[in-house]
């Protein structure tokens, strides 16, 4: 074997890392950024998205508007969610964070009951193809590529857009915002619906690949809470480079050691960098600038 | 003499419902209740009490951390594990004679402890607080419930004791008191009722004495107002980190107790629905009271268990429920409101009489 099919292989590994990374973590930090609020429920949205992209592909539609159909539905319950219950904990960071794990026991819970412990599949489209000796899926460099795009379309989105400079607005001083006339409480539950709605998006992207069952927002969320904390509150000064840095020591302690010690590494990671950088890395970056 | 007896001046006090005549008049007839329960009753009712009392010392953890300190720990259910399987592991490795059990016991909490003085000291003097805290200590429990599951294999060992995975251990040695003649073995009745009871009542109090010194009232300084308490000269980060250590070996003697009560632990019980039932206890109860804390666990559970008996798969989903609604309409937790009622309602009844 030589030296390209190596680097081939860990490039690979790296890219799938990344991918689940940014994906399964873009929507919390979306929300987090937004209104410093840990949506514990976002696994649970994730499943969401799995479940209606499974359902809308077994009813007849292609992939690709089963997955839009899943990101829909969840933007949508997202927010219902964000009228019902987290609009009234705006100035309760941490009892959002226990009513949103309420809300997760009850998704969990409730699917379990309805749709039962286990819900047909959905075939990994595209095949794979071959380097040297291994066979990689091509499907895994779609995700790859959805991972990247998702990225640049959050940054148009919020800097090319009104919708953006309102949101940017509200972010930075709510209060001045609002005097200006911005309906905050708009922003608020759309920017809710746009985080809820980016863990369908992870969710309907991964249904092809992976068993769905009613507790399966919990492989994401560690993952998912790993790359906000380190990241900070900044989607592309955060969560992107935080991604990167996860997928590089994931990738590499995943084919040392096994999956258990790639996640092990994340958790060590973690640790690490919030003894060193507690506002993460976007608060490093900023910082910096200032 | 004189310190030892300030010491119970203290059980009364700011941090604390519940004072004079009264309140205590009430806690030594519940005392007397609780102490003459198991006469008329059967033995499989008394071990099922044992269940819900051993629940009552993780609950009183997050109740000082969560409450009183107001950092939200989510990893509470790490310390509960860690501490049972340490209890787990030693007693297999060394049997129950001699009494090792006990020091088992201690050592286990000991254990739990330590790692919570290691995962502390990254967390407080990296000056994580808020949801950043809930995160980290979430991600811990979640990490080390993944650990211990993929842990079947016979390679997963140590010493005598398998660590079998997602079954988990089980059939470990029972607390057993070194007695002359016949030593005294607690299985999950009577003799183990008494045990927890004492161990409860002596926590009780003592977390009572100690919200009301002058720690209890630095650390809900803290919680109030960092900054504050920082200004007026207190190292928080110390403060903290001591909660949050007395917090993870309260959660570890739930879990050695747990280990004890059932003779088995595994991996689930630092699942993420095993993380959220303290949560929602403690919430109900009242967070920032150590009494409405306790009545509130005992009354979610044996709810819950009812729930269970009648609509298993119904009984998390009402739990759920029953968390939002207390989040969004009481937040101070239902039974802390009622006894504040109640307390208001005597005052005035008093000063009517007066």
């Amino acid at each position: 074997m030589d030296i390209a099919t190596h680097v081939f292989s860990a490039l690979y590994q790296f890219g799938d890392a990344f991918a689940f990374l940014v994906l399964s973590a873009c929507g919390l930090a979306v929300i987090f950024g937004m209104m410093g609020v840990i949506n514990l429920a976002h696994g649970e949205f994730i499943m969401c998205g799995a479940y209606v992209t499974a359902a809308t592909v077994h009813a007849g539609l292609p992939l690709p508007l089963g997955i839009l159909a899943g990101t829909l539905v969840s933007a949508l319950v997202g927010v219902v969610v964000e009228l019902a219950v987290i609009r009234h904990l705006y100035d309760r960071p941490l009892d959002t964070i226990v009513a949103t794990w309420g809300l997760s026991l009850i998704a969990t819970q409730g699917t379990l009951i309805m749709v039962g412990s286990t819900m047909a599949g959905v075939g990994t489209p595209f095949g794979s193809f071959q380097v040297g000796d291994y066979s990689y899926s091509i499907y895994r460099i779609v995700l790859f590529c959805a991972a990247l795009g998702v990225l640049a379309a959050l940054y148009a989105l919020f800097n090319w857009t009104r919708f953006g400079v309102l949101a940017r607005a509200t972010i930075q001083v709510p209060h001045m915002a609002a005097a200006l006339g911005v309906d905050t409480r708009l922003i608020y539950s759309l920017t809710f619906a746009c985080g809820a709605g980016l863990a369908g998006l992870a969710g309907g992207l991964y249904a092809p690949t992976m068993t769905l069952v009613p507790t399966m927002g919990a492989t994401f969320i560690m993952e998912a809470f790993v790359t906000v904390v380190i990241g900070g509150a900044d989607v592309f000064l955060g969560t992107a480079p935080a991604g990167g840095v996860l997928a590089v020591v994931k990738s590499v302690m995943t084919s040392w050691q096994g999956q258990l010690f790639g996640q092990i590494g994340l958790l060590v990671a973690v640790i690490i960098v919030v003894r060193v950088l507690p506002k993460g890395i976007s608060g490093f970056v900023l910082r910096e600038r200032t | 003499m004189n310190g030892f007896l300030s010491l119970f001046r203290r059980l009364e006090g700011p941090q604390t419902v519940g004072r004079g005549p009264a309140f205590w008049g009430l806690f030594a007839l519940v005392l007397a209740v609780a102490l003459a329960y198991p006469l008329f009753s059967d033995g499989y009712t008394v071990g099922n009490t044992v269940y819900f009392f051993v629940w009552v010392f993780i609950a009183l953890s997050l109740c000082l951390i969560w409450g009183y300190g107001g950092s939200l720990s989510f990893g509470q259910t790490a310390f509960f594990g860690i501490a049972g399987y340490g209890y787990g592991i030693l007693t297999i490795n060394f049997g129950s004679a001699y009494g090792f059990t006990l020091v088992a016991l201690v050592a286990a909490v000991a254990i739990a402890a330590l790692f919570a003085v290691l995962l502390g000291y990254f967390m407080f003097f990296g000056r994580i607080a808020g949801v950043f805290l809930g995160i980290v200590t979430l991600a811990v429990t979640l990490m080390l419930e993944r650990f211990m599951a993929q842990t079947a294999g016979p390679e997963w060992h140590i010493g005598a004791a398998r660590l079998n995975g997602f079954n988990g251990m089980s059939a470990m040695p029972p607390l057993t008191i070194p007695w002359p003649g016949e030593p005294i073995v607690l299985f999950a009745d009577v003799g183990l009722y008494y045990l927890v009871l004492g161990l409860l009542v002596f926590v009780y109090l003592a977390l009572r004495i100690l919200m009301n010194s002058s720690f209890g009232n630095i650390i809900v300084a803290i919680r109030e107002n960092p900054e504050r308490a920082e200004m007026l000269g207190y190292d928080i980060r110390k403060y903290q980190l001591i909660t949050f250590v007395i917090g993870a070996a309260l959660a570890g003697l739930s879990g050695v107790l747990y280990t004890v009560w059932g003779q088995y632990i595994t991996p689930s019980s630092m699942g993420m629905t095993a993380a959220a039932l303290p949560l929602i206890w403690v919430a109900v109860g009242g967070r920032s009271d150590l009494t409405s804390t306790v009545i509130g666990t005992l009354v979610v559970l044996a709810a819950f268990q009812a729930l269970t008996i009648y609509g298993s798969q119904y009984a998390l989903v009402f739990m759920g429920v029953l968390l939002v609604l207390t989040v969004l309409i009481a937040p101070n937790g239902l039974v802390l409101g009622v006894m504040n009622w109640l307390g208001r309602l005597a005052s005035r009844l008093t000063q009517r009489a007066g």
